[in-house]
């Protein structure tokens, strides 16, 4: 049982970083409907140029650095969809390709950067804890904040006339349109918003565990996807703002918990992406079968009856 | 208050393919004026509309409206001054979004960051009170529980809260049952009695289109082949109408959904 709680706090600490590319998620594909396939090498953005402003030795800054960097790759991607007609998923491939150019030249032309001797925003924390009873948990500390922040403010954005303007570009782009707003602005404003996000998340995983590699975000979509497919069974899409957001960090913790449930059974640490694959496609997969089910019932009846009659 | 001089457009051109979808129209239409438009099938009524909206650019001609330039405007810009209401009713609502936050973006006041407030959710009540559905006690239910007939009452209000300069409907009746047609009708013909508005109306429905408003245009071909007002339209029938459609292009008047009563 002892150690199960450093366990348990590794997983809430991991589960509430990665929440926030959940998060950044829930704004780009919940709410614009536009599935950022740049996810992954934004995340790795927001790693490298974190590490490496943080190396220099600005840890505060280089949160603000990644967050940048993050909307800079976010203008990209929405600038390739919304002014240069390139198809929204294409046009994530593409700067995310790009982007592992960008990365390797961001960590100076290396695939690794170490932080173990660099100041970061945890080091800092656990300075500031290391006398009171939370000394130890920097990281969950740090982690829970930054959530904290991201999620308040995105609740509070979503109900500003930029934050419905942004929901209705999802849901219906011709309303946005006869309304007199540009729907190319608003897709273009909530994926700055988004690219920024996960580019914080990736920033502080890279300085939780005091390296990036090239490699930190791959798979990292499909991961948030899954977290936020699985918030989504919780709180679903006619419950209020401020719950679905929770529900997409729920979602992001939970997803960490049956993982790290599983590596306990053994489960090699490699399957983790296989996994977050898995999920993604059983929950949208799932209710499209279970809608045909009545009909292949059937089809299986028809068939059973002409057998039957035959013999 | 709108004015189109010339105004061409052609689909695919230089192909098998190619359509003259508005043939050097030059039309002007006065403030408050309320026009019915009829016209076959691909007459070119809802490409009109669209040249006007900006949904394409047309090939030539300008388009004013209220004495401003804004053939080159971008869709969005025009939608400042133009209500549009569609055939369909899903299109001008967002089904995802509460009536309350489809009519905040509608109603187009504050800043980006401003949020919805007290006084203008009490202006939202009030007109939705006005509309007659029960609607004002639903202000946190997502649109898409709502009938057709509730949408496009509410898309009409969306369109009309701040009275535009002109307001086009492309049959926006005709998906709707019989009762809800009707109550659509009279809330337009309400609203746009109350604030004078210019207004130009599609309509399969002949009758309608000589009962209503106060000039009546027929389209053939991306021409206008007929225009008539006045005490010359006090007298017309639905016969004459399809007469005169004879007389001007060469054949019957053929469209799917025309009504003939």
């Amino acid at each position: 049982m002892a150690d199960l709680l450093p366990l348990l706090q590794t997983a809430a600490e991991l589960g509430l970083i990665s929440s926030l590319t959940v998060l950044a998620l829930f704004l780009s594909y919940s709410m614009l409907n536009v599935c950022d396939l740049s996810t992954d090498g934004c995340f790795t953005l927001g790693a490298a140029v974190g590490a490496v402003v943080a190396i220099s030795g600005h840890p505060y800054l280089s949160i603000l650095a990644a967050m940048g960097a993050g909307m800079l790759s976010g203008l990209v991607t929405g600038f390739l969809q919304t002014k240069l007609g390139i198809n929204s998923l294409l046009s994530g491939i593409a700067v995310n390709t790009a982007l592992y150019s960008v990365n390797i030249a961001v960590m100076g032309g290396s695939s690794l950067l170490n932080m173990n001797k660099t100041e970061t925003v945890f080091t800092r924390m656990g300075a500031h804890l290391a006398a009171t009873p939370l000394a130890g948990s920097q990281k969950l500390c740090v982690a829970a904040l930054a959530v904290l922040a991201v999620g308040t403010l995105l609740a509070l954005f979503l109900r500003t006339r930029l934050g419905l303007a942004i929901r209705a570009s999802g849901d219906n782009p011709d309303m946005v349109r006869s309304s007199s707003i540009d729907p190319a602005k608003t897709t273009l404003i909530g994926l700055c918003l988004s690219g920024s996000v996960t580019a914080l998340s990736g920033c502080l995983l890279a300085q939780a565990q005091k390296s990036v590699n090239i490699d930190i975000g791959s798979g990292m979509v499909t991961v948030a996807l899954a977290s936020l497919l699985i918030g989504g069974a919780f709180f679903g899409k006619r419950r209020r703002m401020p719950l679905r957001i929770c529900g997409a960090v729920l979602g992001a913790l939970l997803f960490r918990l049956v993982y790290t449930a599983a590596l306990r059974f053994r489960l090699p640490a490699f399957m983790l992406k296989f996994v977050a694959a898995a999920i993604v496609v059983l929950t949208i997969a799932l209710p499209y079968v279970k809608a045909q089910l009545p009909l292949i019932r059937r089809r299986f009846a028809q068939r059973k009856e002409a057998g039957d009659a035959e013999a | 208050m709108l004015k189109l001089e010339h105004v061409c457009k052609v689909f695919d051109a230089g192909t098998a393919n190619k359509r003259t979808a508005l043939d050097d129209i030059s039309l002007e239409v006065k403030k408050g004026e309320f026009i019915t438009l009829i016209g076959a099938n691909g007459a070119g009524k809802s490409t009109l509309f669209n040249a006007v909206c900006g949904s394409f650019m047309t090939d030539s001609g300008r388009i004013l409206l209220g004495g401003e330039d804004i053939t080159l405007q971008p869709e969005y810009k025009r939608a400042f001054h133009i209500g549009r209401l569609f055939q369909d009713p899903l299109r001008g609502t967002a089904p995802n979004m509460t009536i309350e936050e489809n009519l905040a973006l509608a109603a187009g006041h504050g800043t980006w960051l401003s949020r919805i407030g007290r006084a203008e959710r009490k202006r939202f009540r009030e007109r939705l009170a006005e509309l007659d559905m029960g609607l004002e006690d639903r202000l946190d239910e997502p649109v898409g529980l709502l009938s057709g007939g509730q949408r496009q009452a509410l898309t009409l209000l969306m369109a009309t809260i701040d009275p535009p300069k002109l307001l086009l409907l492309d049959e926006h009746t005709a998906a709707l049952d019989p009762a809800a047609a009707e109550k659509i009708l009279s809330m337009t013909k309400k609203v746009v009695s109350e604030n004078a508005l210019t207004c130009l109306m599609i309509t399969h429905d002949m009758q309608s289109a000589l009962d209503l408003g106060s000039r009546t245009l027929m389209l053939d071909r991306g021409r206008i082949i007929y225009d008539v007002s006045g005490e010359e339209r006090k007298h017309l029938t639905v016969p004459d109408l399809l007469e005169k459609f004879k007389a001007a292009s060469g054949r019957a008047m053929n469209n799917d959904r025309m009504l003939l009563v």
